[in-house]
């Protein structure tokens, strides 16, 4: 059976990006980072190639981590092997919303 | 190891890739007449922009500097001015900028010709002969320092930071390391990476070129929140989501990673060119292709390397945009449109290094002549200039 890999970047990151079709609600990914450490993890929710999963559990306001960097902020509590994407990840940049425009 | 290209001597010491007439209108009105003259003659390309008049002075003095650069371009061996007669550019300055890089210049007034089609034929007499003029010239051998890539990317999605930006950021390096110019861009998709981009400045953080760094994109996040509106969907596009990026940062922090490690010497304005400096530099442009591409074969770039995941297929008109697919299922569907399968990194089957290698090697080849896969399809029409104010 082909591998189901999913890539983490950076030590400091909750997050991993799959990189396999057809990844349904109960499927198990291998999470790899660039030192080659290895972990298996049952993802909740159908994740599309390319998207999203939690590598640990996230509390409401946490900074979701990409490349060691924050990459917005969780917008309810997150399970690990949740599918992280716009519905649970809040950008904290451009945010004309929360400040109000001139011209709206 | 030292590296060449077969490329034009220009008059002013530049070296193009290419050796094209190029057709400016210097107002938008002019667009259909510049049209009818490049469907009849081979070997021009027309800037089909949207500009040039009931704009304010700043702007219309960026439309001007932006077609005068156009037509300064190393790719560009002359140049047929279209104007219709009562535009806000000044098209005089236009033939006199363009003149003094040492190429020949023709210029033809729409209202003062009498009309659409004695300006399309006394276009197409002046086009015939420029192409005549310049297309005896033979390409000559050119060292590598005298590049000037650009870089961009587009229709991302989440292979694009881990696979064909990396890929460019290794070709940006390595030409950074032989003494050539790489200019990249995209001001807003530095939001959320941006500490990084100025740590990487000459003269650190703190330093002069940082805190540019650090204006211009606030200068842009402004911009972007004056509308009162959260940008998601704008930035990321709706293509970029689907294609699993979630937020403006989470897009940024991958895109810069196309700009390797090298330090970043400056800050070009939208309007200013590369006249011999060299090292990594930042054109404070939007991230919107047409107006990037049109800023950065502006800046004198004669090829630009851009990454996509999604499938972005458009090129410029003048400078040959090679596209690296760092989506492996996306390379599979729209082979036709891209140059390079950076998803064999994502696949496991070639590492960032083994494929970069493949874009350099790729980069020669097309600085030398060979036409990138856009340039063949003829699919590089569409351009703008990135203005600042209203439509007045």
């Amino acid at each position: 059976m082909e591998r189901k890999l999913a890539l983490k970047v950076d030590d400091l990151d909750n997050v991993a990006t799959i990189f396999a079709n057809g990844i349904v609600d109960g499927a198990t990914v291998e999470v790899r980072d660039k030192k080659g450490h290895r972990e298996e993890i049952t993802v909740h929710g159908d994740v599309p190639y390319g998207h999203k999963i939690a590598l640990c559990d996230i509390r409401k306001g946490e900074h979701i981590m990409k490349y060691g960097e924050s990459i917005g902020a969780a917008s309810c509590d997150i399970k690990k092997g949740d599918y992280v994407h716009v519905h649970n990840l809040e950008a904290l940049r451009g945010r004309g919303d929360l400040e109000g425009g001139s011209q709206a | 190891m030292s590296y060449t290209f077969q490329g034009y001597r220009r008059a002013n010491g530049k070296f193009g890739a290419r050796n094209l007439v190029a057709v400016i209108p210097s107002v938008i009105c002019a667009n259909d007449v510049g049209q009818a003259i490049c469907r009849q003659v081979q070997g021009t390309i027309g800037y089909f922009h949207h500009q040039g008049c009931c704009q304010l002075p700043l702007d219309l003095r960026r439309v001007t500097d932006t077609l005068s650069n156009l037509g300064q371009s190393p790719n560009v061996g002359a140049a047929l001015i279209v104007s219709l007669g009562c535009e806000g550019t000044d098209h005089e300055r236009l033939v006199e900028e363009i003149r003094a890089s040492g190429k020949p210049v023709e210029i033809i007034r729409i209202q003062e010709l009498g009309g659409t089609s004695r300006a399309i034929q006394a276009g197409i007499d002046a086009a015939q002969k420029l192409v005549q003029q310049i297309s005896g010239q033979q390409r000559e051998t050119v060292d590598i320092s005298n590049v000037v890539m650009a870089i961009k990317c587009g229709a991302s999605d989440t292979t694009s930071g881990m696979a064909s930006n990396c890929v460019i950021g290794y070709v940006a390096d390595k030409l950074v390391d032989l003494g050539a110019t790489v200019v990249f861009g995209e001001t807003t998709e530095f939001l959320g990476g941006e500490h990084i981009l100025a740590r990487r400045a000459v003269g650190g953080e703190d330093g002069p070129v940082g805190r540019k760094i650090y204006e211009i994109v606030d200068r842009m996040e402004k911009r972007a929140k004056s509308v009162g509106e959260d940008m998601r969907g704008g930035q990321p596009t709706p293509g970029n989501i689907a294609g699993g990026l979630s937020s403006i940062e989470e897009k940024s922090l991958g895109a810069i990673v196309k700009s390797g490690h090298r330090p970043i010497q400056g800050v070009l304005e939208y309007t200013e060119r590369i006249d011999g400096q060299k090292g990594l530099w930042i054109k404070d442009a939007p991230g919107r292709e047409p107006e990037i591409l049109t800023g950065m074969a502006a800046t004198g770039a004669q090829f630009m390397m851009f990454s996509t995941g999604r499938g972005a297929p458009q090129g410029f008109p003048s400078m040959p945009v090679v596209k690296i697919c760092g989506n492996p299922n996306t390379y599979e569907r729209m082979q036709h449109d891209m140059d390079l399968n950076a998803g064999r990194i994502i696949t496991g089957e070639k590492t960032i290094e083994e494929v970069g290698e493949e874009a350099f090697e790729l980069m020669l080849r097309v600085l030398s002549g060979q036409m990138t896969k856009n340039e063949a399809l003829g699919y590089y029409g569409s351009m703008d200039i990135f203005c600042l104010g209203p439509v007045i």
